[in-house]
């Protein structure tokens, strides 16, 4: 072969300015056999198994679902896993097929026109919502429930910074859902774009702007966009476009792909036919080919950063495809009848959690609105979040996420989470250790630290 | 199957279903009409019940319909469509990896932790720079955090007004002015000189006291390595600006040259392309961030680090850092593959990944160009361009007929009309993952399909013929949208 090229060695090939060539190797161990090397990676999955095993009640944007195997055997096709993006329609109308049912179940599920082939999460999902409010409107300014997740809010508060754009908040009321009392005067001179709310919201409550507030936003031609950060509750609760959303984003994780760390999850962008071209990232199409068949293909690129450069509606290229495939065999695995009675085990779990847990002298609930399957617990005054959490760890349970690390006045509340996953045997464990807890407290005064959580406070 | 057979279009998912058909996933239990008043219910919820074996054949048909690495060669340009190898995605299901959620507390995750410090770590090491952040999604994300980066630097330092400018190359890639479009910069375009590389007194004319960032590649999507890298990037520090790296053709350099060597002062990596993680029909990716040591407090959060005692930790609280990027800490399955194939390897078997991908792509262009153009004829790196503009003026052949004409013999089409500045673009990168049998193979059709549009070039221009579908009516697609199904009216 390098006979062929015309050169005498590699080295030739690859030489480069004596200036920018690297001098010494590279300081990467050495190449490990396939057996060693399993063995290597595998030992630090391991160290993390004690996490996956302990009872869990940890949820918060991040969500165990039962996912059945079929999903996992159809997905890891190699045909679907080593493809890339379908830009030759001709060999690709499998997986264009694929995403076209993908926005098309998105679109079902939130009651909204349109949906695009995916992005990266359901923060950055949020983030490509709010830019497209902003270019409808022209106006620079954001408003955004403090119940919205508050990483997602962060994530808002990065792509804002880019564009030079406000963000502002709406309070929450003494239930827990969203506090709309000051909307009117807020939205009076026409400075937002957007108001963006949360349903079920990052305290687990169904909070759905009401009739006034509709009224509001239509009235100020303010763009309302509904964030899913739970899309499972989708399958029982009052779709996005019931209520008069126009852009709908949302995080589909919880759509047979694994909590993972944090990734790859999939984020989608849903809006009304009114914002089709305003849409970030890739949409497929349904067409026809030149012999009369039904055919798909990547369309109205016109708005992609391939085509339109410095004038795209995003710059999004790689998405979340693959997961985005996992959540529509999900989809059509579990069909209606599935998702139905999976979202009814949530509320079942959910609701049984709450009513056991708040058995326990001391525990009640944060907030009176009703929940999907996660609820805000205040723990005794004779405790605090923190010590709870960390007397359920020595336990072997991990109870929930201290919600003081985003909402210092809520620094006695855990965010507990049930899912279909959780059985009645694993709530009796979590009350019967919070009943040790509450009790050891009132004895003792004091509690054993273990040290404290991984994720988010900021 | 009949080629007939094989032709049918398979019915939307939605299409097939039946009520009764649902599987005994869970329990019919409890209603959510027992939880919740009707006013925060649906009203219906319009989905099919498939069998599982019907979903199982539908999503197994459509696989069918899929072109991929495991089923063909895939010399998609700038996309490094490497074979992606199987152990990395046993490695990333195991469950202390896969259900580790992501607020698992920090003492029960260190497994976690040190595969991200030890990825972040061996990165830095490979491309020359002071830390990565693992928080970006894919390439244009990391292009878009590392943007982001700059306009963070350069606020602090006062120069935020003034600064505003992004130098972009004409070989740059669409993301490169679109990322730049998403912090608020104007993007100023620089024009390739005679030998394909960015110019450096074209350069110096563009640069001033409000150019914020060059954004280059290198090799660059010519698949050239722009030599003069050292001068370009002294100019741009003279001028105050910084250097930014589109790491979409890393696959070149490994054990050769570092950009932070170059003078880069921010890169991204694609390790979906490099690194070998699957593509998945358009991702997941994982997209870092790597930063120079003066810029390291800007990348985003969260950042893992090592601790004295008590192990690895993730950092949030970083006062100048741009913030999160996205809900959680990274696509850390990702992180996993990505180690894998590096601990895979080893030292010195990056290095020879990258020498072979350069070898390969130099044995394919030193054949083409027997029968087609080959704009810049000397050395390419990882991937080279031809173009067929002769060709089309002497057969009407384009490169897009030859793009569908190597469908119907079993290849994936190069990448074509990319860069934008060469005509008829045709862009080929086979990385070293391919033989030299799958190489001939492929040089031979092309070959074959360049003599067929001197012969008999309608046969060319009705291609494909062999594929599911032929042409597909794009301008349709585009005025009529049909982007969904809708169900039947009741």
């Amino acid at each position: 072969m390098l006979a062929v090229v015309g050169v005498s060695s590699l080295e030739e090939l690859v030489r480069v300015p004596d200036a920018v060539a690297l001098k010494s190797p590279l300081d990467v161990a050495p190449a490990l056999p396939e057996l060693e090397l399993g063995r290597k990676i595998s030992a630090y999955a391991a160290r993390n198994t004690a996490a996956t095993e302990y009872l869990s009640f940890l949820g918060a944007g991040a969500y165990r679902h039962y996912s059945p195997p079929v999903i996992t055997a159809l997905a890891m096709r190699g045909e679907f896993l080593t493809a890339y993006t379908p830009y030759q329609a001709e060999v690709s109308q499998g997986y264009l097929q694929a995403i076209y049912e993908w926005q098309t179940y998105i679109c079902l599920l939130t009651g909204l026109d349109i949906a695009n082939a995916s992005v990266y999460d359901g923060a950055t999902a949020l983030a490509e919502g709010a830019i497209m409010a902003v270019n409808a409107t022209g106006r620079r300014a954001l408003l955004v429930s403090s119940a919205v997740h508050p990483n997602y809010r962060d994530v808002l508060r990065t792509y804002a910074r880019g564009l030079e754009l406000d963000v502002d908040e709406l309070p929450v009321a003494a239930d827990g859902t969203t506090d709309y009392s000051t909307l009117d005067a807020r939205l009076g001179d026409q400075r937002y774009a957007a108001v963006i709310v949360q349903s079920p919201n990052f305290f687990g409550c169904i909070d759905v702007p009401p009739e006034s507030a509709r009224a509001a936003f239509s009235s100020t031609k303010t763009v309302p966009i509904a964030v899913v950060a739970e899309a499972l509750s989708l399958a029982a609760l009052t779709p996005p476009a019931a209520w008069g959303a126009q852009i709908a984003v949302g995080e589909g994780q919880s759509f047979g792909n694994p909590v993972a760390f944090g990734g790859p999850y999939v984020g989608f962008v849903a809006s009304t036919t009114e914002h089709m071209r305003r849409i970030p990232g890739r949409l497929v199409g349904r067409s026809v080919d030149n012999r009369g068949n039904t055919a798909y293909v990547l369309t109205l690129q016109a708005r992609e950063q391939h085509i339109r450069r410095e004038k795209a509606t995003s710059n999004i290229c790689t998405n979340q495809a693959h997961c985005a495939l996992v959540a529509t065999i999900y989809l059509a695995a579990l069909g209606a009848t599935g998702l139905k009675r999976a979202a009814a085990v949530n509320l079942q779990q959910i609701n049984r959690l709450s009513e056991r847990v708040c058995s326990v002298p001391g525990f009640s609930r944060a907030f009176a609105a009703p929940v999907f399957n996660e609820v805000a617990i205040r723990v005794p005054a004779v405790l605090t979040a923190r010590r709870v959490l960390e007397g359920l760890q020595e336990r072997k349970i991990l109870g929930g996420l201290e919600l003081g690390r985003w909402y210092p006045h809520l620094d006695d509340c855990i965010l507990m989470t049930a899912t279909e996953l959780t059985t009645d045997a694993e709530i009796d464990a979590l009350v019967a250790a919070l009943g040790e807890i509450a009790v050891a407290a009132k004895t003792s005064g004091s509690n054993g630290g273990v040290a404290a959580g991984a994720g988010g406070a900021r | 199957m009949s080629a007939a057979a094989e032709a049918k279009p398979i019915p939307l998912i939605f299409e097939t279903g039946q009520p009764g058909r649902a599987n005994a996933y869970f329990r019919n239990g409890r209603g959510a009409e027992e939880f919740l008043p009707a006013s925060a219910l649906r009203d219906d919820l319009p989905l099919p019940d498939n069998s599982e074996l019907d979903v199982v054949r539908h999503f197994t048909r459509l696989s069918q319909r899929t072109f991929s690495i495991d089923t063909g060669f895939y010399p998609l340009g700038s996309c490094t469509m490497k074979y992606n190898p199987r152990i990395n995605e046993a490695m990333a299901a195991q469950p202390g990896f896969r259900d580790l959620h992501p607020f698992a507390p920090t003492d029960l995750a260190q497994g976690a932790l040190q595969t991200m410090y030890e990825l972040e770590r061996t990165l830095s090491g490979i491309f020359g720079m002071a830390q990565f952040s693992l928080n970006p999604a894919a390439g244009a994300h990391g292009e878009l955090a590392a943007l982001l980066m700059a306009k963070a630097y350069f606020r602090k330092r006062g120069e935020g007004a003034t600064r505003t400018t992004v130098v972009v190359p004409d070989t740059a890639h669409g993301t490169n002015p679109a990322s730049a479009a998403m912090v608020g910069y104007k993007v100023v375009s620089l024009k390739s000189d005679s030998r394909g590389r960015v110019g450096v007194d074209e350069l110096k004319k563009a640069l001033g006291p409000d150019t914020a960032v060059c954004m280059m590649t290198n090799p660059n999507t010519l698949g050239l390595f722009e030599d003069h890298i050292h001068e370009i990037a002294r100019a741009v520090h003279e001028a105050g600006g910084l250097m930014y790296y589109d790491g979409a053709n890393a696959n070149a350099l490994m054990g050769n040259s570092r950009p932070g060597d170059m003078g880069f002062d921010l890169m991204h990596l694609n390790l979906h392309k490099t690194f070998s993680i699957p593509h998945g029909g358009g991702g997941a990716g994982l997209g870092p961030v790597g930063a120079a040591a003066h810029l390291v407090e800007y990348l985003p959060t969260p950042i893992v680090v090592k601790r004295g005692g008590d192990g690895y930790a993730f950092e949030f609280d970083k006062p100048d850092s741009i913030g999160p990027m996205r809900s959680f800490w990274s696509n850390f399955a990702h992180v996993v593959r990505a180690l894998t194939y590096i601990c895979a390897n080893g030292g010195e078997g990056l290095k020879e990944i990258s020498q072979l991908a350069v070898l390969n792509a130099n044995y394919v262009r030193a054949q083409v160009k027997e029968f087609l153009d080959t704009p810049y004829d000397e050395t390419c790196r990882h991937e080279f361009i031809a173009s067929a503009q002769r060709l089309k003026r002497d057969t009407g052949v384009r490169a897009l007929d030859i793009a569908k004409a190597l469908l119907d013999r079993g290849y994936h089409a190069p990448t074509i009309y990319f860069p934008l500045l060469v005509p008829e673009c045709i862009m080929i990168e086979p990385t070293e993952t391919e033989s030299k049998e799958t190489l001939d193979g492929f040089v031979a059709a092309l070959r074959e399909i360049v003599e067929l549009a001197h012969t008999d070039p309608q046969k060319i221009l009705d291609a494909p013929i062999n594929t599911v579908v032929g042409r597909i009516d794009e301008t349709r697609a585009a005025r009529q949208p049909d982007l969904r199904w809708w169900p039947p009216r009741a």
